[in-house]
């Protein structure tokens, strides 16, 4: 915690949970699928679909989508942007085990047909945890620049890829690992101490068994 | 380095370091995220320049999307006009409050302080000093920095947030911090501004999160109006040489053990108070 988590973030309102979270939630998920989404399907859960259309939710996390900050003054406005600028979307609501109320999960499509499923919650404050990535657990909050890795359920992956990054220089501070069943695919989660690089990504995406690299850098958002 | 855990050592920390609050405030924080003073500087007067343009971006015509908000900020300034039962300076803190309330739950660009929900608390008090105390933006940043660190305090000791404690965490909290900075502005000393802050809190300590439909509306907007009155009188008082019989850090402590006895239906789940009432019921969520 620090004087701006006290006075900050400035914020589009009215809520830092049900706004200024869900616009964090859309940018996590738009930077997870690695390109822009052209479709995206959202599932709203408890809170987030009992009292976000007052809230202003629905529109905060098409403004993620979009790319936009919590703070730009556009997030009203997103549902237009999304039409000039070619996202479709539906929303309906989801019962989801075990999550905090303020959550919601979104199935997007990107514009080279990329596919990407995310739950994430809103705890509150405007902090965002994601705790699913296609079907997958994981759990992490984008406030460190963060990898989510692909890879074939096999011996040596992790080890590759951390070999790589620590031949880049670059720190590991947390490492998730889960996968769907013995021997097929697998999700790796990295939150790192240094930003990582496209470059970086590229590379990790060469070695063998790694199926696909996401990366995500977290915002300065203010000052603007 | 200062402890942000107890007021009593913030003051020590800063005292001992031969500077004035805010700057001891200031440069702890710089050694925590490891940031230069210059940078941090950078970053609160862009805290203020964005309350400033939040304030000038209020329309009286502008309505929230469920209808229960708007236009109270333009009634205040027009009765303001004319003669008035507070007076043209707490006239413009009321108008103040409501803006930025009312700016909040219309979807337009706030600094969240602690809270979105009571983002015009600050604002409603710091800003108006400019034209009826001759304050500058230097020493408003300056105040700004006070807040923060007693806001630090706060969210270490009791809670900064509705769901965990209550209104009496966020209006409660934003009044807390909001005193000790109208103290630094009027050239008070660091143990006035811990009074100031202590009394703010005493005089909403208990106050409930009830907000009807569970939006940050109702009572929301209005609680800034309160909150900003709040932080003026403990303010005052304090700088009277009123001290607080119960010792700041006590004070606080007695917040988290309130906002923990507060039942689950009066921590913004928006099912009692105000919320619960026939007119709050017309506007509950539909599922949950």
């Amino acid at each position: 915690m620090n004087l701006f988590d006290i006075l900050g973030p400035v914020m589009v309102g009215p809520s830092s949970s049900h706004t200024a979270g869900a616009v964090r939630i859309g940018r996590m998920a738009r930077a997870l699928l690695g390109q822009t989404p052209v479709q995206a399907e959202l599932l709203l859960h408890g809170s987030f679909a009992s009292t976000g259309e007052g809230h202003g939710t629905h529109q905060a996390l098409i403004a993620g989508l979009l790319g936009l900050a919590p703070d730009d003054s556009r997030v009203p406005d997103s549902f237009s942007l999304a039409k000039e600028r070619g996202l479709t979307f539906t929303f309906g609501t989801r019962e989801l085990r075990d999550v905090h109320p303020n959550s919601v999960l979104i199935r997007l499509e990107g514009e080279r047909g990329g596919r990407l499923e995310v739950g994430a919650s809103s705890p509150g404050g405007g902090r965002i945890k994601v705790f699913q990535v296609d079907g997958l657990d994981t759990s992490f909050t984008g406030e460190l620049p963060t990898l989510v890795v692909h890879n074939s359920d096999k011996p040596g992956c992790v080890s590759q890829v951390t070999g790589a990054l620590a031949a880049q220089g670059l720190n590991v501070a947390t490492l998730q690992l889960n996968r769907g069943g013995r021997g097929g695919s697998a999700v790796m989660v990295i939150e790192c101490d240094q930003p990582v690089s496209e470059a970086t990504a590229q590379w990790l995406r060469s070695l063998p068994g790694i199926l696909r690299v996401n990366r995500y850098t977290p915002d300065q958002e203010e000052p603007l | 380095m200062i402890d942000f855990t107890s007021i009593e050592q913030m003051i020590a920390g800063a005292e001992q370091a031969g500077l004035p609050l805010w700057k001891g405030i200031q440069l702890s924080d710089c050694q925590r995220q490891n940031i230069t003073p210059e940078a941090s500087w950078a970053r609160m007067s862009a805290m203020l320049e964005a309350m400033t343009q939040a304030d000038g971006g209020y329309r009286a015509g502008d309505r929230s999307r469920s209808g229960l908000t708007g236009g109270d900020g333009g009634k205040m300034s027009d009765y303001g006009q004319g003669e008035t039962l507070c007076g043209p300076f707490l006239t413009d803190v009321m108008a103040g409050a409501l803006r930025m309330g009312e700016c909040n739950a219309c979807m337009k660009r706030i600094v969240a302080a602690p809270t979105a929900g009571a983002c015009g608390v600050l604002p409603a008090v710091l800003l108006p000093c400019r034209k009826h105390l001759g304050v500058s933006d230097e020493a408003l940043i300056q105040a700004l920095y006070v807040a923060s660190g007693f806001g630090m305090v706060i969210a270490a000791r009791a809670s900064i947030s509705g769901a965990e404690g209550g209104c009496q965490a966020e209006i409660g909290s934003a009044a807390a911090m909001a005193a000790p900075a109208l103290v630094h502005l009027q050239g008070g000393a660091p143990a006035q501004m811990a009074h100031a802050c202590a009394m703010a809190v005493k005089n909403l300590l208990g106050l409930v999160c009830d907000p009807v439909g569970g939006l940050v509306e109702v009572p929301c907007v209005k609680r800034n109006v309160i909150g900003a009155m709040d932080a003026l009188s403990a303010a005052q008082m304090a700088l009277a040489g009123i001290e607080s019989r119960v010792p700041p850090d006590q004070v606080l402590d007695a917040m988290a053990e309130v906002g923990r006895s507060l039942p689950h239906t009066l921590r913004e789940t928006g099912r009692g108070g105000l919320a619960a009432t026939p007119f709050g019921l017309e506007y509950a969520p539909k599922s949950e």
